[in-house]
Order: structure tokens, then sequence, then C-alpha cells
């Protein structure tokens, strides 16, 4: 709100302090201006506060399990050897900074496409898809949601599975979806409510959009089995739902590039058309250079050509191009025989030591003389294990031994080094027994 | 329309076809029809089913559809045969020869379709042009639709300082973790202090906040977006007319309303400043105005400094919140004060602006998408609030920005001899284009010309709108395959001393 004087009394003003009218003493300009004085403080951020909390803490023993992002034996962040040498070899080349296509560069989403699909895919053969480079995985989520909220006016909901990565739900609110769930997690068996899910995808309405996660599922770790998977492709095509499938650990979950991507395969052979988010934040170790694809698998080459035409239009008004260092580097390891094969390597060594820190949390937990039964550490895939912890359980492991996590009892199996795993199987036994 | 066989068709037409009863897993969706192609799309398969048939048994199917004909309701008799002869010829029926045997295999049906509503959008306009130039083989052909800048030779320029800049980056084998949602805080600060310069006012007490964005147009796009879930005053956004034209979607997909102010004088080339400020003071109370802080996009027309400060004097009468933006900060005069002026300028009258920053063109950063965005608060403690919904606002669009950009641009920032190596070479750059621009009007006096082209010059930045008409735009594609925007804009990065006579020539020609 301004202060506004009323004509006479700022003559009067003006006349007493000699100010000529061109430099009237406006009162607007005094009262500092606010356009913003309606706008709330926002929400703390959840993974955030622990973080921060881990830093305030003096406890050498510390440990940071919200963390997600990959860590090594060391508990350091790990950049790929493949990734360093593309690097050198893209920083040799003294390739210009001219902007990338809307679209994102060609070679990168040509390969990004083959690594989900597979090369001989039928998909890619007959050219009935279109894929585009997007800000990593978020930023291809949220293309794909102002995309169903443009094109998919069949239905304006969404189904995101129960529990979900806590940024689905603002993505596609914000453009413009609505949020609904299904059946996914069993509390009671830490494992995967099969029937739970059946039933509700089975009462999901027509042409609603179903998203599942592809491979190493957030937060809980518990994937579908193959038998799993294929009964849930049979419900979801005769419910004539919409498939949005989000890998975002092809490679990272099993340490097998084509087993983790099976679902979306899968699904595809069943006649599926589905949309497809993916990210190489994890399984390139290319966090902050922001590499992701979006995928739209269509009728016909005809059909792609129009949808591709539709993304770019949408795109443009976002970003109008992606960025390019982290697709060059991505695509000269999926090109370069030599770099694909030492990336596949070393991203099976990364799932290799998750899975290795799940077993050894198990069996030192066994040493510490729990009872309980943690064969969900070991069952559950990917960086994230959900341990059944309740939320006092989790406070005491916060307060008294310096092991955060977040609330729900989800711990980052990235934080755990051969190091740390015993302490951490002696601060959960001691809040468990 | 589907053709859909009713369940005692269906099992005798299973029997005929040896198809396996449906709980079999070879089975997917009970058999039917596929929409003939007569129809229009957005039909649906009803299932998974394809018919592979052998040969032997296609005639009687044909015979067991006709039969089945008389079942179907009379709507449906003409379009049931056209639909069996389509299921027939289209390649749904594959006649088997030799190893499918009789057994029928039911294939996926891969004629489902989510998308056949989908349009197929309108060609891009720049990117006809670009296309368009590539197909022509003359030799002496120039793109002068190309908005990026080009060295003397004609080609892309990687800025010196950059290359150092990486060079530091890759020796010191930084990780690759997410920056913060806001982005590399080293970045973001200096990136306000080189639009406001270091000793502002608003930066000592901590009252604005600046969001690493992806680039220019990702900046824009955060802040439209915040406008449109903050600014609850007004939907309306202002665009000087005319504007960048990724303007008017970024801040219509955001979901405000686009109005216009009369900026451009065509009689002129050059502003309307008088159009202008009548406009502006009929803009609705707490509208926002969209101003273009130096070198205009696509006319190259600035206002004066005092032209400025009138402006900024009726926009404060109006009560308007002020969205700078801000892309060519040092290129456009070759000094990053003196195109920050008017920025500075607002800011010190009292307005608490927006603004958008990117450094593709001053930095030459095109493809590495950096860019950021300010808002100036009342105070610290609003500047905070400012931030968190920011924040909240970013995370579920991209989480956090691309590092690579940031990280050279704030080693430049913040690296003495490396931001000199910068000021020098933005100015070089700018000075090219000063350049072209006065070669360009001098050799068109040289071809004879009578016209006035005082505007070349006394434009600014990057783009020239050359007043050349439409007509005389397609004389000097089809021509002199010399390639512009329908406008009349050429990009004066395109031009070098190689080609800027061939370009006056083909002008002139065009304009005699």
């Amino acid at each position: 709100m301004s202060l506004e004087l009323v004509q006479p009394v700022s003559d009067l003003f003006n006349q007493t302090f000699e100010i000529d009218s061109h430099n009237l003493f406006d009162c607007s300009t005094l009262i500092t201006h606010s356009w913003w004085s309606e706008v709330q403080m926002g929400p703390p951020d959840p993974i955030l506060g622990v973080t921060e909390a881990f830093r305030r803490d003096t406890n050498p023993k510390k440990m940071n399990l919200g963390v997600g992002a990959y860590r090594d034996d060391q508990g350091k962040p790990y950049v790929l050897n493949c990734v360093r040498k593309a690097e050198a070899q893209i920083a040799a080349k003294k390739m210009d900074k001219e902007y990338l296509p809307i679209g994102g560069l060609g070679d990168f989403t040509k390969a990004c496409a083959q690594l989900a699909l597979g090369p001989d895919n039928e998909v890619l053969k007959s050219g009935r898809s279109v894929t585009v480079q997007t800000i990593s995985g978020t930023g291809s989520l949220r293309v794909g949601a102002n995309f169903l909220a443009r094109f998919h006016n069949a239905a304006r909901d969404v189904y995101l599975p129960k529990p979900s990565w806590g940024n689905h739900t603002p993505i596609f609110r914000d453009a413009g979806m609505q949020l609904k769930a299904y059946a996914y997690y069993d509390p009671k068996t830490c494992g995967f409510d099969f029937n739970g899910a059946l039933d509700d995808i089975s009462k999901i309405p027509e042409k609603s959009v179903i998203l599942l996660h592809a491979c190493a599922h957030n937060p809980t770790g518990v994937d579908p089995r193959p038998e799993q998977w294929k009964e849930m492709a049979s419900v979801i095509k005769k419910r004539n739902l919409l498939v949005f499938f989000d890998m975002a650990y092809q490679g990272f979950a099993s340490g097998d590039i084509d087993r983790d991507a099976w679902a979306v395969r899968h699904f595809i052979e069943q006649g599926h058309n589905v949309v497809l988010s993916q990210s190489f934040a994890k399984n390139m170790g290319l966090y902050g250079e922001r590499v992701g694809g979006f995928t739209v698998v269509c009728k016909d080459t005809e059909e792609a050509k129009r949808v591709e035409s539709q993304l770019k239009i949408l795109i443009r008004p976002m970003y109008s191009n992606p960025p390019m260092n982290g697709a060059r580097i991505a695509s000269t390891i999926l090109a370069t025989p030599e770099l694909y094969k030492e990336w596949l390597v070393e991203v099976k060594s990364m799932a290799d030591r998750i899975i290795k820190m799940r077993e050894m949390l198990v069996s030192n937990l066994k040493k510490e003389g729990s009872t309980h039964n943690w064969q969900h550490v070991t069952d559950q895939i990917g960086m994230f294990c959900f341990t059944g912890l309740k939320p006092e359980q989790v406070e005491c492991l916060i307060n008294e031994y310096s092991v955060y996590m977040t609330k729900d009892g989800r711990i980052s199996m990235a934080g755990v080094t051969s190091g740390n795993v015993a302490y951490l199987a002696h601060a959960i036994h001691a809040a468990t027994k």
C-alpha cells in the first residue's frame, strides 16, 4: 500500500522544502514498496532438514542416511572413470557452445531411447517413438506432466503408488493434473502389496494415467517380481490406462541395465504405448549436470512426428533448449564401445556395493542379537531401504546415535560403508530391541 | 467405431481359427477387428488381438463376418463389411505361409493410440529460415536469422576466458553433486552483483534474492510462474510492441495474460517515445510491465537515458510491477555498467523490480544455459519468504539447475584476471557488431542508396530492424540468398567484413 498525499498538501510540502517539481518528494518511494507482503514463508524441506541437523551434529560417528546420491566405501561422492574419460575426449575436441535443438542433442536422445528399450526394439526400428532431452528426471516428469495436461483430455487423474517419491505430487499438480493413489507398499511385510495393488488398479477409471516406478522403487526399494509385473500389465491393459514409467535407476538397481529395464520393455511388447522418463543422475553419477530423457511411444511414425512438434512447442517457453554438457558426456559414453563397457562395469560395481551393504547390515544386526526379521533389507533394491522403523525409533537413532534419516524410516544405503555398517546395526538394534 | 465380435461369434471364430481358450496365457484379450482406415482417428482397438490367419481360413473368415453381419445393427452393417475388407487388406491380417500352420498367433495390437488428436504444430518461423538457408547452394548465401554471435569469419566464438575457466575447473576435478535448488551460491551472488553493481544498496542490505536459472528463458518462466502464483493483484503482463517472440508463450503457458504498449515506430525505425508513455500511462495499476533492459529484441531500438527516466517516473505513478529482461548486458554497448544503467536507475527510484539475466550472449555460454532470476524486495525478511517460495516453485520444475555453465560463469566473475579478460572480449564482440553496422551503412551509400539508413547505426545489439518490407525481404531471400525473418530483422552477428559489401548490394537492389 502506498501513501498518496493530497494535492494541496504536497504543494505546501514542496514549497516548504523548496523541492523542484521534477524532484517531487514522492511518498511512494519513501515507504519501501512491497509487492510480496502476502507471500508466506514456505514449509522447510523435510530432507534438507535432515542434512542440516546432520551438519550441526558434532558426534564423530554421525551418519547421514538421508542423502539421495551414491557414496563410495569411504563415504565420498563418486565421479565415474568413464565420465572423466568422456570429459577429456570432449574437452580435446574444443567443441563450440551453440544452442542445442529444442529437443536436445540428437546423438543423446537416440542413445537414451536405445538404452531403455534395447537397440533392437521394434519401436525404435519403426521410428514410432520420440525422445526429447530433458533436465534430468524431474525435468522429464514435468515435461510429461505438462504434455498430459495439454493433450490427454480423456482424464485428469494420475495414479501414484502409495508411497511414491515426494516430488511426484507437486510435479503433476503444478502441471495441472490431479493426484490419486493405488496400494503398493505393505508395512506389515515391508514388501509389495501385490493383491492390494491389483485390486486398486482394477478399479482405476479408464484412460487415467498410472505411474509406475520401472525399478528400485523410491522410497521403499520394493519392486514387483516379473510374474507380478506381467499380471499388472494385463490388468492395466484391461483398464485401458495410460502408463507413465519413471525409470531413474536403470543399471543402478540390479547392476544389469537390461534387467532393470525389463518391465518397461515388457509393457511395450504387450502393446502399451507408454510414456517414459529417464534419468542419468544416478547410473552415470551426472547429478548436477541434469541429464534425462522423455519418451513417448506412439502408434506410428506419423503420430510420433506430431507429438514431437508439440513437445517442442511446450519446451520452448519453458527453457528453450536443454543444457549441453551432461548430454555430451552421456552420449559419448553410450556411443563409444570401450567407454560403454567401462560404464557397465562401474554401474554394476555401484549396485554391488549397495547390495553388499544390505547384506552386511543384516548380518551385523544378527550379530548384535536382533530377533527381528530383517529380510526386507536384502529383499529391497536400489538406493533406499524402508527399514520399518517407527517414528520414535527414528528419533532415538537421530538423537542418541546421530544416525540421520527421514521420519518414515527410509535410509539411503549409499550412506552406509564397510566402516560404519557395524555402528549402524548397533544403533538400530538398540532402538528396536 | 470398432468391430467387436459378440461372444457367440467369438467362440465360433475361435474354434474355426483354433485359437486357444481365453484363459490361456497366449491370449491377452478377445480378438477383435481393427477400425477401418476410412473412419477418423480416435478409436482404439478394443483389445490386444491381431489376427494372423492362414490363407486357407481367410475365406471362411470373411464368410463368418458376413454371416455375423446380420446380427449387427443396420447402423453397423456397412461399416462392418468395410471393416472386414479393411481387416483383410490391412497388415493386421497376415496371411501365414508355411511355418505358422493353422494355429493363429495373437500379436499385440499396435494400433492403440493415445495421441490421435494431437495436431502437428506450426513450423518454427526462425528454424524455417535456417533450414531454407541450409538447402541453398549459392556460395554467397548469408544467414542473418541466427541469434548467436559469429566472429569475422562467420564462425561460432567461444571466449578465451571461458576456455581458461573450463581448464581451471577441470583441473580441480570437482564432483558432480546436485546444486542447491536455487543454484550455485557463488554464481547467484556474482550474477546479482554484475547486474546491480557490487556497491548497490540492495545487495548490501540483503533485500534481494537471486536464483540460478536455465538461461534467460528459464529465468523468464520462473518469473512468470512466480507472478502467476503470487501476484494476485493483476493477471496482465504488458510487452513492448514488438517483443521477442517467445515472451508471449512463456507468460501465457505460465497462466498470465498478454497485453502490449507502443514501442517501435516503423516510420522512424526508432523509439515511439510518446506512444509508449501514452500507453503506459493508461496501464491499470499493479499490472506487470516488461522492459528490455538494453539491446531490444527484435528492433535494436533502446530508449535514451532521459527517456528511461521519464518512463521510470510514469511507471511509478501507475504503480506497475517492473519485469526487466536483460539478455545482453555488456553485449549491447560493450560496457556492462552502461548496459545495466536502466535497471539500476529504476531500482534507485524505488522500483522493486524482478529481473531476468542471461549469460548466453555476453559469455557465449548459449548451450550451457546460464541465467539468473532476481526479485528485489522490501527487506531481508521478505527476500527470505520469496526465496522459500521460489524454491518450492522450482523443485517440481527441474529440481536444481545445471552446474557446468554456472561454474564457468562464476569462475570468470570471481577471478580478477579472467573478469578483466571477459570485459575486453565482450567489448570486442560488441565493437565488431557496431563496426558491421557502420560498414553496412557506408556500403549502402557507396551503392548509391538514397534511403536514410541511420537507424542501422542508431540501433544497438545483435539485431537490426531494417525497415524492409515483406516483398523486399522475399527478394533478398530468393534472388540474393540473404536470409532473414519476414519482419525484416537481421542479425548483425551474421555480417562479416567479407560479406557486408554483398549485403549492401543486395539491400540496395531490393530497395532502390
